[in-house]
C-alpha cells in the first residue's frame, strides 16, 4: 500500500497539469511572496518617479533627468537619502504608537495584493502553480477587511503624533475611509451576484466566460473608481494631507524611513486598488478577444502572456491615478462628504437593488451567459444596455449640480433670495436707524 | 444682522462636475503627449546673451601683456556703488600704473559706466554671469583676475544705431 501511494505522489509530481501540493506548494507559496513583494517594493519606487514625471509632462515640464539616464536612478536616490536621514520625535509625542502607525499602515497596503490572480497558472515540473500568493475563498471580503485596517495607521499616527493639524488629517482620513467603504463595498455587490463568489479567481473566471464587467457594471464601475480615489487618500480626495490647510496632515511630523512608509503605503495601496479594478471590473489577466489563455493545458508562455496583459491593465488605471491626481483640484471637505453620503450611497444602494432585479430576471428568462451573438454573450449585452441607461440617467440628468453642489445650493431658493436681497440692500441698516 | 455673503447667480441646471472634469482631463492629456517645453536645460543649454550685456568685468592688456589701465582714477570718481578701490602708482618713466586695482563684483550694480569712463578702453564689463563663489573675499577681483578674464566685453551704446541694429 506504501508503495503504490508514493507511486501515486511521485506520479502527481511529474503531472504538470495538476495543482502543486505538499513540500513544493510551501516553498513555491515563499517564493511567490517573495518575488511579489519584491515587484511591489521596484514598482513602488518607480511609481514615485512616475509620478513625478507624468506631472512634469502634464505641466509642460521636463521632470527629474538628472541622477542616471533620463532620472532613473532617482528612486534610488530618494531612497538613500530616506534612510540618511535622522529620525525626529517630536516633543509629548506617544512613542509606541508613533513608531507603530507607519507599520500599521504599510502592512495592509502590501497583504492586500496577495489574494490578487496575477496570471494563468504557471506549469512546473511538480504540477501547476496558481499565479496568486493566497487565493483565499473569501477573496474580496479580505480585501475589505485589510484595506479597512490601514486607516489605523493614519488615524493613530494623526493622534500620536500630538500635532493639531496630524490630528485633523487623521480624523478627516477615518470620516472620509468610513464614509466611502460603504459605497465601495455597495459598488462591488453588483460584481459578487454576477460571479456567485466572493473568490477573485472566481471573478476573473467569470468574467473570461462571459465578458469584462466593466459594460455590465458600468456604474458599479464608476462608484468602486471613485471610492478606490477616495480609500488611497489620491487627490481629489487627499484630504488628510491637504497641503494648503493641514501642512502635511497625518504624516506632518514624519521624517526620514517613517515617513517614506507612509508614501510606500500609498503607493502600494494605489497599485492594489489599480490591480482590484482590473480584477473586478477588467477580467483580470484574461486576454481580450481569446478563448485561448482561458483554457488548460497549462503552458509558461500562457503564464507570461496573461501577466503582462494583466500589469498592462493595471499600469493603465495606476496612470489614470496621476492623471486625475494632476487634473482636478481638492475638494471642499462638505462637498467630500455630501458627496460620500448624499450621491455614493444612495446611487450605491439603489443600483445593487437594480441591478439584482435584472441578475434574476435574466437567470429566470434563462438567457445563455457564454459567448454565443457576434463573439458576445447575450448575457453581457443585454445586462450593458441596462448599465448604458442607468450610466445616462445618472450623468446627463443628475449631473446638474447634484453630484458635487456649491455650498448655497443647500439653501431653498427662497432663502437664497431673501439673502441675497439683504446683500444688495444696505448691510448696515441698524447703523442707519441710529 | 445676518452675516451678507456674495454668490454668483449660476444656476445649477447648468453647473456639471462630470463634464468639467473631462474636459479638464482632455487639456491635460493634450500637454501630457503634446507638451511645449519652456525649459532651458541650464548647464547645457544657455541663453544668447545681448551684445550690450553688462556682466563680470574685464581689464584689457596692451600687446606687452600689461594692463591698460592708467590710474586716471575716472571710474571708481564715477562708480555710483563705490565698489573698484585704485592706488596710482609711477614707474621711472613717469608713466602711471594702478598699483592696486580692485573690483568688488558682489557690489558691483553692472551699471557700465566704468567702462563707458575709461579713456583708455581699460576696465570693461563682459557677457559674462557665472561667478560663483564661496566666500564674500572671493567676489574681490584683483588686477591679475581681472586681466585674466577671456569672456567677450560688452559693446557700448552707440547714438547713431540706437536700436543695435
Amino acid at each position: 500500500m506504501k508503495v503504490a501511494a508514493a507511486l501515486l505522489l511521485l506520479q502527481q509530481f511529474h503531472d504538470p497539469q495538476a495543482p502543486v501540493s505538499g513540500l513544493a506548494w510551501l516553498v513555491f507559496t515563499i517564493v511567490k511572496m517573495l518575488v511579489a513583494f519584491t515587484i511591489l517594493m521596484v514598482g513602488v519606487a518607480m511609481l514615485t518617479l512616475a509620478e513625478r514625471k507624468v506631472s512634469a509632462w502634464i505641466q509642460d515640464r521636463y521632470g527629474p533627468n538628472r541622477v542616471g539616464p533620463s532620472g532613473l536612478l532617482q528612486p534610488a536616490a530618494d531612497g538613500l537619502k530616506n534612510i540618511m536621514k535622522e529620525e525626529t520625535y517630536p516633543a509629548g509625542a506617544y512613542l509606541p504608537l508613533f513608531i507603530l502607525a507607519p507599520v500599521l499602515a504599510f502592512i495592509p497596503a502590501l497583504t492586500t495584493f496577495s489574494v490578487i490572480p496575477v496570471g494563468a497558472p504557471l506549469p512546473t515540473r511538480w504540477g501547476y502553480i496558481p499565479l496568486v500568493i493566497a487565493d483565499v475563498p473569501i477573496g474580496f471580503l479580505f480585501i475589505l477587511a485589510f484595506t479597512s485596517i490601514g486607516v489605523y495607521g493614519i488615524v493613530l499616527a494623526g493622534w500620536a503624533s500630538n500635532n493639531k493639524y496630524a490630528l485633523l488629517g487623521g480624523l478627516r482620513s477615518s470620516a472620509q475611509m468610513i464614509s466611502y467603504e460603504i459605497a465601495m463595498g455597495m459598488s462591488t455587490v453588483a460584481v459578487l451576484l454576477l460571479a456567485g463568489n466572493v473568490s477573485l479567481s472566481a471573478i476573473v473566471k467569470q468574467q473570461q466566460m462571459m465578458g469584462w464587467n466593466c459594460l455590465p457594471l458600468m456604474i458599479g464601475l464608476f462608484i468602486f473608481l471613485v471610492a478606490g480615489f477616495a480609500e488611497t487618500n489620491r487627490l481629489p480626495f487627499d484630504l488628510p494631507e491637504a497641503e494648503s490647510e493641514l501642512i502635511a496632515g497625518y504624516h506632518t511630523e514624519y521624517s526620514a524611513m517613517k515617513f517614506s512608509m507612509f508614501f510606500i503605503a500609498e503607493y502600494s495601496n494605489m497599485v492594489t486598488a489599480s490591480a482590484l479594478m482590473v480584477t473586478l471590473f477588467f477580467g483580470g489577466w484574461d486576454i481580450p478577444g481569446t478563448q485561448w489563455d482561458n483554457i488548460p493545458p497549462w503552458t509558461v508562455w500562457k503564464s507570461l502572456a496573461t501577466m503582462a496583459f494583466f500589469f498592462g491593465k493595471v499600469v493603465f488605471f495606476l496612470f489614470l491615478f496621476m492623471w486625475i491626481r494632476w487634473t482636478l483640484p481638492r475638494f471642499r471637505y462638505d462637498q467630500l462628504m455630501s458627496l460620500g453620503w448624499r450621491f455614493m450611497l444612495p446611487l450605491a444602494i439603489g443600483y445593487v437593488t437594480i441591478m439584482a432585479a435584472a441578475i434574476l430576471v435574466l437567470e429566470k428568462l434563462g438567457v445563455p451567459r457564454g459567448v454565443q451573438f457576434l463573439g458576445m454573450s447575450p448575457y453581457w449585452l443585454a445586462l450593458g444596455g441596462l448599465n448604458l441607461v442607468l450610466a445616462a440617467l445618472v450623468f446627463v440628468i443628475l449631473d446638474r449640480g447634484r453630484i458635487l453642489s456649491p455650498a448655497y445650493s443647500r439653501i431653498s431658493a427662497r432663502q437664497l433670495a431673501a439673502l441675497r436681497a439683504m446683500s444688495v440692500a444696505s448691510p448696515i441698516a441698524p447703523a442707519e436707524e441710529g | 444682522m445676518a452675516i451678507t455673503v456674495r454668490t454668483l447667480p449660476r444656476p445649477i441646471e447648468e453647473s456639471s462636475y462630470v463634464r468639467a472634469m473631462l474636459k479638464g482631463m482632455a487639456l491635460t492629456f493634450k500637454h501630457l503627449v503634446n507638451p511645449h517645453k519652456v525649459t532651458w536645460q541650464y548647464p547645457e543649454e544657455k541663453w544668447d546673451l545681448s551684445p550690450r550685456w553688462r556682466g563680470t568685468h574685464r581689464m584689457l592688456t596692451d600687446e606687452t601683456g600689461k594692463a591698460k589701465c592708467v590710474a586716471c582714477g575716472l571710474c571708481p570718481q564715477v562708480c555710483p556703488a563705490n565698489c573698484i578701490k585704485l592706488v596710482p602708482g609711477e614707474d621711472e618713466q613717469g608713466n602711471r600704473y594702478p598699483l592696486v586695482y580692485e573690483i568688488d563684483e558682489f557690489r558691483c550694480i553692472f551699471c557700465g559706466y566704468c567702462q563707458e569712463v575709461c579713456p583708455e578702453e581699460a576696465i570693461h564689463v563682459g557677457r559674462h554671469y557665472e561667478n560663483a563663489e564661496y566666500s564674500r573675499a572671493g567676489f574681490v577681483y584683483d588686477l591679475p583676475r581681472l586681466m585674466a578674464q577671456t569672456h567677450p566685453v560688452s559693446e557700448l551704446w552707440d547714438p547713431a544705431d540706437p536700436k543695435g541694429e
